[in-house]
């Protein structure tokens, strides 16, 4: 192995120094005394304090969770049947089309998104809350599954699942105690990408979301929107917390399942 | 797949699309072709089943395109398409600038610390996006960290004004989009085999002859499809523009907001949103063969 050259050792110090120092000063004056945000006054929880007895920024969570609980569940179980009618589901009409519909919002700027699917909720009369923002988020996050569980069954072998069916099992059971366990990792983090895909929305949610409801994402860039507050510093750090603590726990997860299956397949071998 | 319920499978998430993606996107072009009006809906005409046959030709000929007339006519608009397009080229390009290093640094690290530092790459994107942007208020301003630290090291004697200008958006797009950018790169980079560069150094050309000869072509395609990750979201735009830039900062995403949510125009913000979409064809286009072309 090659040792790093100082060129190198420059650009990663550099390149995570740059990704990392941002949110390492959000998260060291989230605990700042003072209400001057760029003036250290003293260790302090105060914000924090400040935020828990905020109803405004309560009931916003309380939404976004909601809506990211049902929405990401929507999004998983059509994407991944997206998924399945795309690699398995051999010609059928309009395929070209489904396939377009696919990836087209992956790519389609959110404020178009949010503006087509606002007219349509006004046209149809549907008034506009929780609801529609779930709708509008079902919408777009089942595509990133769709896409994301299709490059899990694409390269798994088909000869598997045929295998169980000349056993005797029915189409369903063949699925579901073959096809499932395989592709179950991929649907696993096709969920949690569509959950974070929809706790982060700012944009398609403040299309859709109507004076009735409103957002985590949409109060946080009301009140940005009049400057930096340390009670946002607050905030941010809780969801950076959470979020690095979700991730790394997954890939821990993820790494344990791969050494255990090597493990496995050792002592078969 | 024989599965029973294979029209099931299918039908609903097609189902789904038509209804939530498709139809709404007509309905976009639609008012694209009407008239604003003071009413509710705000636009002119409005489709009565009613009225049948009659109601429907009715409806038909009062569409027409003076919205798009009126977006080539008021030089707002094209100024914001143009000036999106120069932002995102710009800001696309200074990400390459900071992520190619990055990722090449990555893929010449040892084998053990790939998987943590691709970690420490892919763990930003999953933070909340706003929170990132956010970030940047507070360094990029008057009084903000930079300021403080250039004046602190005695670099410059009065703040440097970097917040609402455009600068900052180049800044907020850059490490927003960065991990976009890296791992397509580092994906084609960590591919490559090391021996090529020992055949080239062999052959006598120089560490930098070996690169610009070995590693940059055959980390073409990663760059290219990073170039498009980055180019193709950042055109649209509306978080970044809003937050980091001035009012003097033109992109077509916050013209839209504006023309709907302000001045409440619907038919107008359709049409941009219509002209946006065909705009971005190209890339979409240019990088679906890329990828092809790769695959």
């Amino acid at each position: 192995m090659r040792r790093l050259s100082a060129f190198n050792v420059v650009s990663l110090t550099f390149g995570f120094a740059f990704l990392y120092i941002p949110m390492l000063i959000l998260v060291v004056y989230s605990f700042n005394a003072s209400r001057l945000v760029t003036v250290w006054g003293g260790f302090s929880t105060r914000w924090y304090g400040e935020l828990v007895r905020n109803e405004a920024f309560l009931e916003a969570a309380w939404v976004t969770l909601k809506v990211g609980l049902i929405s990401s569940t929507i999004a998983t179980v059509l994407g991944t049947m997206a998924a399945i009618a795309m690699v398995r589901g051999g010609r059928f009409m309009g395929r070209t089309l489904f396939s377009g519909m696919i990836y087209a919002p992956l790519v389609m700027p959110e404020v178009i998104t949010g503006l087509s699917l606002l007219l349509l909720f006004i046209s149809i009369g549907l008034e506009r809350g929780v609801m529609t923002i779930v709708l509008a988020h079902a919408t777009f996050s089942m595509c990133y599954v769709s896409v994301v569980v299709s490059s899990r069954l694409a390269s798994f072998d088909v000869s598997l699942e045929e295998a169980a069916r000349d056993l005797g099992c029915t189409g369903w059971d063949a699925f579901r105690s073959v096809t499932l366990p395989i592709i179950a990792p991929a649907v696993v983090s096709g969920w949690l990408l569509a959950f974070t895909l929809s706790l982060d929305d700012l944009v398609i949610a403040s299309f859709t979301a109507g004076p009735a409801a409103t957002t985590l994402p949409i109060r946080i860039f009301s009140s940005v929107r009049l400057g930096v507050s340390p009670e946002i510093n607050a905030l941010s750090t809780i969801i950076i917390a959470l979020v690095a603590t979700g991730v790394i726990a997954a890939s821990l997860t993820t790494k344990r399942a791969i050494l255990r299956r090597q493990a496995e397949e050792r002592a078969a071998a | 797949m024989r599965l029973s319920s294979r029209p099931v499978l299918i039908g609903l998430p097609y189902l789904w699309l038509l209804l939530l993606f498709l139809v709404p996107f007509g309905i976009v072009l639609k008012i694209s072709l009407s008239d604003v009006a003071i009413a509710i809906p705000p636009y002119v005409p409005v489709l009565d089943p009613s009225e049948g046959w009659a109601g429907i030709t009715g409806f038909l000929s009062q569409l027409d395109f003076e919205n798009y007339v009126w977006l080539t006519q008021d030089d707002l608009y094209w100024k914001a398409y143009l000036s999106s397009v120069r932002i995102a080229a710009i800001s696309t390009a200074l990400t390459l600038l900071v992520g190619f290093p990055l990722a090449y640094a990555m893929a010449r690290a040892p084998e053990q610390w790939r998987p943590s530092l691709l970690m420490l790459v892919i763990l930003p994107f999953w933070t909340s996006f706003l929170i990132r942007v956010y970030a940047w208020i507070g360094i990029l301003s008057n009084e903000g960290f930079l300021n403080q630290a250039l004046m602190g090291i005695g670099l410059i004697d009065a703040p440097l004004t970097i917040l609402n200008t455009n600068a900052a958006v180049y800044i907020g797009i850059v490490y927003t989009y960065l991990p976009f950018m890296v791992l397509p790169i580092y994906a084609t980079l960590e591919k490559m085999d090391g021996s090529l560069l020992e055949a080239a150094e062999d052959l006598g050309c120089t560490r930098l002859q070996a690169f610009w000869a070995v590693t940059v072509p055959l980390s073409r395609p990663g760059v290219i499809a990073g170039c498009f990750l980055v180019f193709i979201p950042a055109l649209g735009e509306f978080v970044i523009p809003s937050l980091l830039g001035g009012s003097d900062t033109l992109m077509i995403g916050k013209v839209l907001w504006e023309e709907f949510f302000s001045n409440r125009d619907w038919p107008v913000a359709s049409a941009v949103a219509i002209v946006l979409l065909l705009i971005l064809v190209v890339p979409i286009v240019l990088f679906q063969r890329n990828q092809e072309r790769s695959a």
